[in-house]
């Protein structure tokens, strides 16, 4: 007696294991989940970056899979903070890779932290849309590596051609030492032949130092007619604050590395009167109803401010932009990531927040020169220039 | 002219920042013969904490001041009394390897008070920027050099002309006959701390207003205070002055009649001539000690 009863119990159990087993892997029957790579600065000197992107990121996903996911594979988004830092990027990537094996990767969030994962996706054969702005990034172009931050090239012909509208013909460049103001540098002394300007004066300023007054002084020296800064906070809010203690009072040019309101909050009563190029995103509302991107832009701000009860910045749009191209790639691609590649190069007409994307086999950008706007700051806010 | 003139302000102000950094140094080395490079951290808690005082709780400035330098001191006085004098065997080298820790331990916790963004407060006094034959000096800098001057004069006057600053002085001397004459060393080491963790505050609050105050601004104004004081020789108050001074307009003609690129690289190339050159400093100290 006793030894059918425990044997029933032994059936018993394995039953219920056994049906346990079904419930739990119920789920794994439905199809297998697209896992994607982010890797942003989420903590850090450009947490200002990483960490609306990570935000806006995870919100697309949650959208998509919402929606059931992409033919009918859920998305997982496994997410890293690389702190601004190439190495710990690197290290991330690499993870990203070999143990997270996913099938693609957004992000980093800077260009030195881009350049430095370059390798590894392109060993690995893994596509990798970066939310940088550098151009060294997408030039020459690497089969793997896409981007959607405008880069510096277009910034820098905006910043141009508003100079020749206003008769610029002379300026002093100084930028930050770093892959950011490099990559400025160089854009702004290729193109400004191109544009009848002429480079009177280069200077450089490390990110952390406390005054320029004595590289803006050397760059009076050679009368420009106006000033660019290229570099991302908290330095060229020092150079604002320099410039106006020296009482330049010549125009003062900053790039969309600085396009955001914590950089008026910085420069304070300095920030009044500065030039710079920025994203439809930041000024949005101001755009007028028939711009094509007005929709999608209102769309990602009303999401995203409902979601996260915070503002949106310009940057958080790069990483819902390369979410959403991503995407789209990845429809009827079954996770391959060579189809997700070849798909993604043949992405024609996107309108996101950042502008309206057109990938070919030359241009892993895919932007056109309309992605920025200049926009002058006037009484603590963004004014709009024709 | 009007370029050299413009140059020397910028130096000056940097250099004032640097001088007081340095002499917050040479205190602590004077009477402890600890090198604490966690000192820059205490700069940027100064700075941040005048940020919070007078930039969101709308104090008085004086009273922001004061309460920014005890709210340091007192940060100091904890780090001295927890991780300088548990240790069990205080060599040299453990106790400097230890503010190296406490340097990241502070920056961690700043990330986490003030969050990772930059902030800036507006200029003790409104007033525009002085003209002098073209070259412009903020009021702001009047204000770093007067407080700097007078910080290291109050400190020379303490150290020789008051009881306490001479039981501090002969401890550093010889601690055990310090302690034989009755004078209470144990308490001394700690007010040096105190005084010297006092200066990073003040040095905080000086450069808040011309600079973006972060967690992270600290390490690299520490380094070129650690510069200045070696410069001018460890452990001498005029010699921290002079090297920070030194420092600050070297650094601007560098950059104006150099190159802007070779800004950091020239405090660590003239620590290392020095270092080559004359190890003890241009006000060189009789007894100088090294590791």
């Amino acid at each position: 007696m006793l030894k059918t009863k425990s044997f029933k119990k032994v059936i018993l159990l394995i039953a219920i294991i056994v049906t346990g087993c079904f419930i739990v892997s119920l789920p794994a029957m439905a199809r297998e989940v697209y896992k994607i790579g982010g890797i942003f600065a989420v903590t850090g000197r450009a947490s200002f970056l990483g960490d609306p992107e990570k935000k806006s990121m995870e919100m697309v996903i949650k959208t998509i899979n919402d929606k059931g996911g992409i033919d009918g594979h859920l998305l997982k988004g496994i997410i890293y903070d690389t702190e601004g830092d190439p190495t710990k990027a690197a290290m991330a990537v690499s993870k990203l890779i070999n143990k997270d094996k996913v099938i693609a990767i957004i992000g980093p969030s800077l260009t030195p932290t881009s350049l430095a994962v370059i390798p590894f996706v392109e060993k690995a054969k893994v596509p990798l849309i970066s939310c940088a702005a550098g151009v060294a990034i997408t030039q020459p172009v690497k089969p793997w590596v896409f981007k959607t931050a405008q880069s510096d090239v277009l910034a820098v012909a905006a910043v141009y051609r508003h100079m020749k509208k206003q008769g610029i013909k002379k300026i002093g460049i100084i930028t930050v030492s770093n892959a950011f103001g490099e990559s400025g540098k160089q854009q702004l002394q290729k193109q400004a032949a191109e544009y009848g300007i002429k480079i009177v004066r280069t200077e450089s300023f490390g990110n952390k130092d406390t005054d320029m007054t004595a590289q803006l002084t050397k760059i009076r020296k050679a009368a420009p007619d106006a000033i660019v800064c290229w570099g991302t906070n908290p330095g060229p809010a020092v150079v604002a604050k320099n410039v106006d203690q020296l009482g330049l009072n010549i125009p003062l040019y900053q790039s969309h590395g600085v396009a955001s309101p914590k950089f008026i909050k910085l420069a304070g009563r300095s920030a009044e009167g500065i030039y710079l190029p920025t994203g439809k995103l930041l000024v949005a509302r101001l755009l007028p109803e028939k711009d094509i991107q007005k929709k999608a832009l209102m769309n990602y701000i009303n999401n995203f401010e409902t979601k996260y009860n915070s503002s949106v910045s310009g940057f958080g749009g790069y990483a819902y932009d390369a979410m959403n191209i991503l995407a789209k790639a990845l429809k009827g691609t079954n996770g391959n990531k060579e189809k997700i590649r070849k798909a993604l190069e043949g992405l024609k007409g996107h309108v996101g927040v950042t502008g309206v994307f057109n990938f070919t086999k030359e241009e892993h950008n895919g932007l056109g020169a309309d992605a920025f706007v200049m926009v002058r700051i006037h009484n603590g806010t963004w004014e709009l220039l024709k | 002219m009007q370029e050299i003139l413009q140059y020397i302000f910028s130096g000056i102000t940097n250099g004032a920042i640097y001088a007081i950094i340095a002499v917050g140094f040479s205190l602590l080395y004077n009477s402890t013969e600890i090198i604490n490079f966690a000192h820059g951290e205490f700069v940027m808690i100064g700075a941040l904490s005048l940020v919070t005082l007078w930039g969101s709780f709308h104090l008085p400035l004086p009273l922001a001041f004061v309460l920014t330098i005890v709210v340091v001191s007192g940060t100091g006085l904890l780090f001295e009394r927890f991780a300088i004098r548990t240790v069990k065997k205080p060599d040299h080298i453990v106790l400097v390897i230890i503010t190296v820790g406490a340097s990241i331990f502070l920056r961690g916790i700043a990330m986490l008070i003030w969050g990772k963004d930059a902030y800036s407060i507006p200029p003790f006094s409104s007033n525009p920027p002085i003209d002098i034959a073209g070259a412009r000096l903020l009021i702001q800098s009047i204000w770093i050099i007067v407080i700097s001057l007078l910080s290291v004069v109050a400190l020379y006057f303490f150290y020789n002309k008051t009881l306490t600053g001479k039981a501090i002085r002969a401890c550093a001397i010889n601690k055990k006959a310090a302690w034989l004459t009755g004078i209470p060393s144990g308490k001394m080491v700690m007010l040096s701390f105190v005084l010297s963790i006092g200066m990073g505050a003040v040095a905080g609050l000086i450069i808040a207003p011309i600079t973006m105050c972060s967690y992270d601004m600290g390490t690299m104004l520490g380094l070129k205070g650690f510069c200045a004081a070696m410069l001018g020789g460890l452990g001498s108050l005029w010699g921290a002055l002079i090297g920070g001074f030194i420092l600050g307009i070297l650094e601007a003609m560098g950059v104006g009649f150099v190159s802007s690129s070779l800004k950091d690289a020239i405090a660590f190339v003239l620590l290392l001539l020095i270092l080559f050159i004359r190890p003890g400093g241009i006000i060189q100290s009789k007894d100088v000690q090294r590791f």
